[in-house]
């Protein structure tokens, strides 16, 4: 297994939406390195023929019936956002002045 | 101390039944011992006092009405942060919640209201339950009550805390790779992981969807099952909430408590003979294999050759899941929000809260995960990983033909030092090395008391095949009514 290289780290934040610092880049690439080195052992077992689980239940659609049931208010719902503007969540424009 | 607190579960319950005792005496006995003793356990994050004494208020009125009361009106239960309490903070011991008041509860603390339990409040955990000491919840970590220098299992350090400090009777707790067996074993307390799908997930706030399982925290194998009978069942709202009749548990715990496990059938395994773990660990171990057979059991060794890849394939698979369910905390719609100050972007703003809002071992998790499923590594971590699910879950089902539960140290150590294990956190993944192959497979496992090292609680896990919960608690009981309960020093 290769090894992960911090600029690997770096970009794996961003992809993550995370801001890291230069400190915990060094931090974490260090630590993720031993833990990739430990779980590489997964690739011992040889297993083409094996089909994958990802769930120990049997995951089926579950379908309800089409029937207004009370739920949330809007004020309730909103009540744990940072902000909120006319009843809606309040995020950081996204666009320029002029666009 | 108020010898209230020393009660268990049902014998609080048919005190409380009886008119010897109300309600609001038990929980008012549960909060001075909370104030007299979690400065310094700190397995509180949050006590919700009126809250508590209200609920107990009207347990004392519907008895008064002569309305029946369920097996548990009236017992105090603790809460771990994770899941959802309408109108009590909830953080999941993360900055990035800090303050948040869910609008709803989730399924199980609704299950626990209904049935009349006087809720105290959040416990202490580690950060989004990614931990196995409570070393990381951001909120400072709780201490082991028979220790205080030392930790109290993880995630769950909380729940498990406050049942041995004698703070609450019973409390919950949720498993994902062993968060409610390891705090068990190294606090002296009965935890219990239900099997995946008995409980239900609504309202708890997802670490890795596929593993994560509500369950008991309490003193005795008895009052476990009392609390498992609560909050177990088919929730239509989790799809996948198996719609099944749980087993009845309370009932096998009273059977085992009779001592008599003849016709039973028990599986050692092989793989967990002892690599790893330390000698003490291993001694009570074997100690409480020879009760067993006293007691009638018969004992034959049973290899799981698979199982020495579930902690490999476990650190794939949960971190890959986390990075998922985590990219919902962006600073938009719950708690904290950084750098929203005009001069940032959206995309920003995202990445300064997660930076700002989690602590490290979500971050790294996180990274690994987003590695894990990233193209070019998929097939060689998080597809080999699932594979190895399979093997696992193939290894239980051959094991279960041969016998009816298996059993193993809970785990490899017994509470260790704070900061002891951080520095190096495929060292700190090792506490969970007996307890994360059932949250792969999805059967139940249950950690009980089984003796000391070093003068420091071990744990016998006992596991048993997808919707067996009741064997488990019958071989639980049968060791408990030998070994006894474990009483910590005082604090």
């Amino acid at each position: 297994m290769a090894a992960i290289s911090r600029e690997e780290v770096a970009h794996l934040a961003r992809l993550s939406r995370l801001a890291v610092t230069e400190q915990e880049l060094d931090t974490f690439a260090g630590q993720l390195d031993v833990i990739l080195q430990s779980v590489a052992r997964i690739g011992e077992v040889a297993a083409t023929d094996i089909p994958p689980t990802s769930h120990s239940v049997p995951l089926t659609n579950v379908f309800r019936d089409d029937v207004v049931v009370p739920g949330l208010s809007q004020d309730a719902a909103l009540s744990g956002a940072p902000d909120a503007e006319d009843g809606r969540f309040r995020v950081p424009r996204i666009l320029d002045e002029e666009a | 101390m108020s010898d209230l607190t020393r009660l268990t579960a049902a014998e609080l319950a048919a005190t409380i039944a009886s008119g010897d005792v109300s309600a609001v005496e038990v929980a008012q006995a549960h909060l001075d011992r909370i104030a007299a003793v979690d400065e310094r356990v700190h397995a509180f994050l949050h006590v919700d006092t009126e809250g508590a004494l209200a609920a107990a208020r009207d347990v004392d009125a519907k008895r008064a009405a002569g309305e029946e009361l369920g097996p548990l009106a009236g017992v105090p239960v603790a809460v771990k942060d994770i899941l959802t309490t309408k109108g009590v903070p909830t953080t999941a011991a993360s900055k990035i919640l800090e303050g948040w008041r869910p609008p709803y509860d989730a399924t199980i603390v609704e299950r626990l209201r209904a049935a009349g339990t006087v809720m105290l409040g959040k416990t202490n955990m580690d950060e989004f339950a990614m931990g196995s000491s409570t070393e990381y919840s951001a909120y400072g970590p709780t201490n082991n009550p028979w220790d205080l220098g030392r930790i109290p299992g993880g995630s769950g350090g909380g729940s498990a805390a406050a049942i041995a400090a004698y703070e609450a009777p019973l409390a919950i707790g949720t498993d994902t790779g062993g968060s409610i067996r390891q705090p068990g074993a190294v606090t002296g307390t009965v935890g219990a992981k239900p099997t995946y799908g008995g409980t239900s997930r609504y309202g708890l706030i997802a670490f890795s969807s596929s593993l994560d399982t509500p369950g008991p925290c309490a003193r005795t194998v008895h009052d476990a099952a009392l609390l498992h009978s609560v909050i177990a069942g088919h929730d239509p709202r989790d799809s996948t909430s198996i719609p099944q009749q749980v087993p009845d548990v309370v009932a096998a715990a009273r059977l085992g408590a009779t001592g008599d496990l003849t016709g039973v059938k028990i599986g050692l395994v092989t793989e967990f003979g002892g690599e790893g773990a330390e000698p003490g660990v291993m001694a009570a171990y074997r100690d409480a294999v020879e009760a067993l057979t006293k007691l009638g059991a018969e004992v034959v060794e049973i290899s799981c050759p698979h199982f020495q890849y579930a902690l490999p394939a476990y650190y794939l698979i949960a971190p890959s899941e986390a990075s998922s369910n985590l990219a919902r905390f962006d600073g938009v719609r719950f708690g904290l929000r950084a750098g929203d100050d005009g001069k940032h972007s959206l995309e920003e703003v995202m990445s300064l809260t997660r930076e700002a809002g989690f602590g490290p071992e979500v971050k790294r998790r996180i990274i690994l995960g987003t590695y894990a499923l990233s193209s070019g590594y998929y097939d060689a971590y998080y597809g080999q990983a699932q594979k190895v699910r399979t093997l696992i879950t193939r290894d239980f089902t051959s094991a279960f033909e041969q016998v009816d539960v298996l059993v193993s140290p809970t785990t490899p150590f017994v509470a260790f030092p704070f900061g002891s294990r951080t520095s190096d956190p495929y060292q700190m993944y090792l506490a969970d090395l007996f307890t994360i192959p059932t949250n792969l497979y999805g059967g139940p496992a249950i950690s009980v008391p089984c003796g000391l090292s070093e003068g420091l609680p071990v744990g016998l896990q006992i596991m048993a095949p997808t919707m067996a919960d009741d064997r488990m608690y019958r071989v639980a009981a049968a060791l408990e009514s030998t070994v006894g309960v474990l009483t910590p020093p005082a604090l």
